[in-house]
């Protein structure tokens, strides 16, 4: 089983941020539910899930973006965070320059500023207008510009998307090394388990609740996880037994054959709850080639 | 000084050019264009309720336009409607209601045509102090509110994460856009107070490398819109509002010509090079 109780450590003043069963609901629906985790001083917690699992929507969470429609979220006063959210859209009549960019959201003397544009490797595009960038070269700006904040906690959406593959070991490895120099937390979003492995203590998967969680050795060591890691290395052909089914209209079906609104731990539908905030899977991960589960279900 | 009625249409047009040039410019940015001429729009109801219940003009064309965003932002966080359409229902709506009011008020006689598109015969001295003193209230405001502005313009969301109250700088915006509408009514008029702020931002643009050189650039070429169309005004003894717009107008177009912006829009690593 992937359970672990590491991410439910007795809290400490160690904790920058907690969520106790946090769920946001918009337009009747849960976007997530029962959102349960902290992440503390020096810790790399990643959430993975198929798309539409509510990672994006946990991590606005996290920060303080969304207020929790139920649940709480508790953040240390005067958390410093830097943020690279997963879409920056910049209307492009914005002349915006990477220097410029650095400084969005506070004042940075120069030479912060060339330490953290150097170390993603883009001090060579200091002076070149945001919009003119490549994708991989923008990630690595709002990157550079969420380390130049030397924060308490890093979120990051996604942050080597659209990096080429040397590239992306490259920074995950900035990453990391920017944990252990600053201590600082990091709540890392990513789709491609992967390179998730590396520097991470708690694997959170998300499917509009928290489906499992678990120390990326117990992932890594399990047969499925090897399985699944020789065919690809996309978390888009990750997929649990669920106990419960996700019907297209965002309905659920559970094993005993009721169907409600949205899955929820404490609606009684599950089979077994020794965990308070989770569901007991069958945490065999098998390669559906279509994915057809994860495509259908629309949000909880 | 402003005993010719010329003089003081210039100074009060340059006046509203200079503080419509960097508001204008995150009109530009957080693509509000629409919205802002809703708000516009909605000033003639402010006239009518003005010349009602017999109070100030800025107070209650101000006091509308406030009124209609906050409606606006209300109706938007509902999402019945998408934004566009709330905005087009709310923006003919404001001005039909506006008409229909000063119709029915049979024992007032105003000139409609001089506040839906500006008279520059009809600037006091009263209204140049109006018109500067809400403008440099205006502009310190925004250099106030400039980084939060500037964040929240690029990233609601990364503002917020990073301790700033994006919610409020939006809402401190808005206030700052109906005060300018306010005081910009009776030089441009109505109908074309959004076509002053969007303007002269656009034109700036190809020439400019940052934020800041841009809402600079945006008053310069604002101010040179509003004194070549009062002049023209003058000259053809045409409304002063869409001489003022199309004196924009034929800068934007001059900012276009291949040679103006040669190296700056077009490629990366401009330098803003005239």
């Amino acid at each position: 089983m992937l359970m672990s109780n590491r991410a439910h450590a007795a809290k400490t003043e160690s904790q920058l941020v907690s969520l106790a069963d946090a769920g946001i609901r918009r337009d009747g629906r849960w976007l997530v539910r029962g959102v349960d985790f902290s992440i503390r001083r020096g810790e790399v917690v990643t959430l993975i899930g198929p798309n539409g699992a509510g990672k994006s929507t946990t991590a606005k969470l996290a920060i303080g973006v969304l207020r929790p429609d139920e649940g709480s979220v508790a953040r240390l006063s005067g958390l410093r965070v830097g943020y690279v959210p997963q879409k920056l859209s910049i209307d492009w009549t914005m002349p915006l320059s990477v220097r410029r960019l650095m400084r969005l959201t506070a004042p940075l003397d120069d030479a912060d500023l060339l330490a953290a544009l150097a170390s993603t490797g883009i001090s060579h595009l200091i002076d070149a207008e945001v919009r003119h960038l490549s994708g991989g070269e923008f990630q690595r700006a709002l990157l550079a510009r969420a380390i130049a904040r030397k924060p308490d906690l890093m979120v990051l959406d996604e942050p080597v998307q659209g990096v080429d593959f040397a590239g992306e070991s490259a920074l995950y490895d900035l990453i990391r090394s920017i944990r252990n120099s600053t201590g600082c937390g990091i709540l890392m979003i990513s789709h491609d388990l992967h390179m998730v492995m590396a520097g991470t203590d708690t694997v959170i998967c998300l499917n509009g609740h928290v489906c499992c969680r678990g120390t990326p050795e117990v992932v890594s060591q399990s047969a499925d996880y090897l399985k699944l890691f020789g065919n690809s290395r996309s978390l888009a052909v990750y997929s649990h037994h669920h106990d419960h089914t996700h019907l297209p209209d965002g309905r659920v079906m559970h094993g005993d054959g009721s169907v409600t609104d949205h899955c929820h731990p404490d609606d009684g539908h599950h089979h077994q709850d020794a965990h308070h905030h989770a569901h007991d899977h069958d945490h065999s991960h098998h390669h559906h080639g279509d994915h057809a589960e994860a495509k259908g279900e629309g949000r909880v | 000084m402003f005993d010719d009625f010329f003089t003081r249409a210039l100074v009060a047009g340059i006046g509203v050019a200079l503080t419509a040039g960097p508001l204008g410019c995150f009109v530009v940015w957080r693509r509000m264009a629409y919205f802002g001429d809703t708000m516009a729009h909605s000033a003639l109801l402010g006239v009518a309720l003005s010349l009602f219940f017999q109070i100030n003009l800025l107070i209650a064309v101000f006091g509308v336009a406030v009124v209609v965003s906050l409606l606006l932002l209300a109706l938007q966080r509902r999402q019945s409607l998408s934004a566009d359409a709330l905005l087009g229902i709310l923006s003919h709506s404001a001005l039909a209601i506006g008409l229909v009011l000063v119709a029915f008020m049979t024992w007032v006689r105003i000139d409609l045509i001089a506040f839906l598109f500006g008279d520059i015969l009809a600037v006091t001295r009263t209204d140049i102090a109006l018109i500067w003193g809400g403008g440099v209230l205006v502009l310190a405001a925004l250099a106030w509110l400039w980084r939060p502005l500037i964040a929240s313009t690029v990233s609601e969301d990364v503002a917020e994460a990073e301790g700033m109250k994006p919610a409020q700088t939006r809402l401190l915006f808005m206030l700052l856009m109906a005060l300018v509408i306010a005081i910009a009514m009776k030089i441009v008029g109505i109908m074309l107070i959004t076509a002053l702020l969007i303007i002269p931002a656009a034109t700036a643009r190809r020439f400019s490398a940052s934020p800041e050189l841009m809402a600079v650039l945006a008053s310069v070429i604002g101010a040179l819109a509003v004194i070549g169309g009062l002049f023209g005004s003058l000259h053809y003894d045409t409304p002063s509002g869409p001489s003022i717009v199309v004196a924009a107008l034929l800068l934007f177009i001059l900012s276009l010509l291949p040679a103006a912006g040669k190296n700056t829009a077009e490629k990366a690593g401009n330098q803003g090079v005239r």
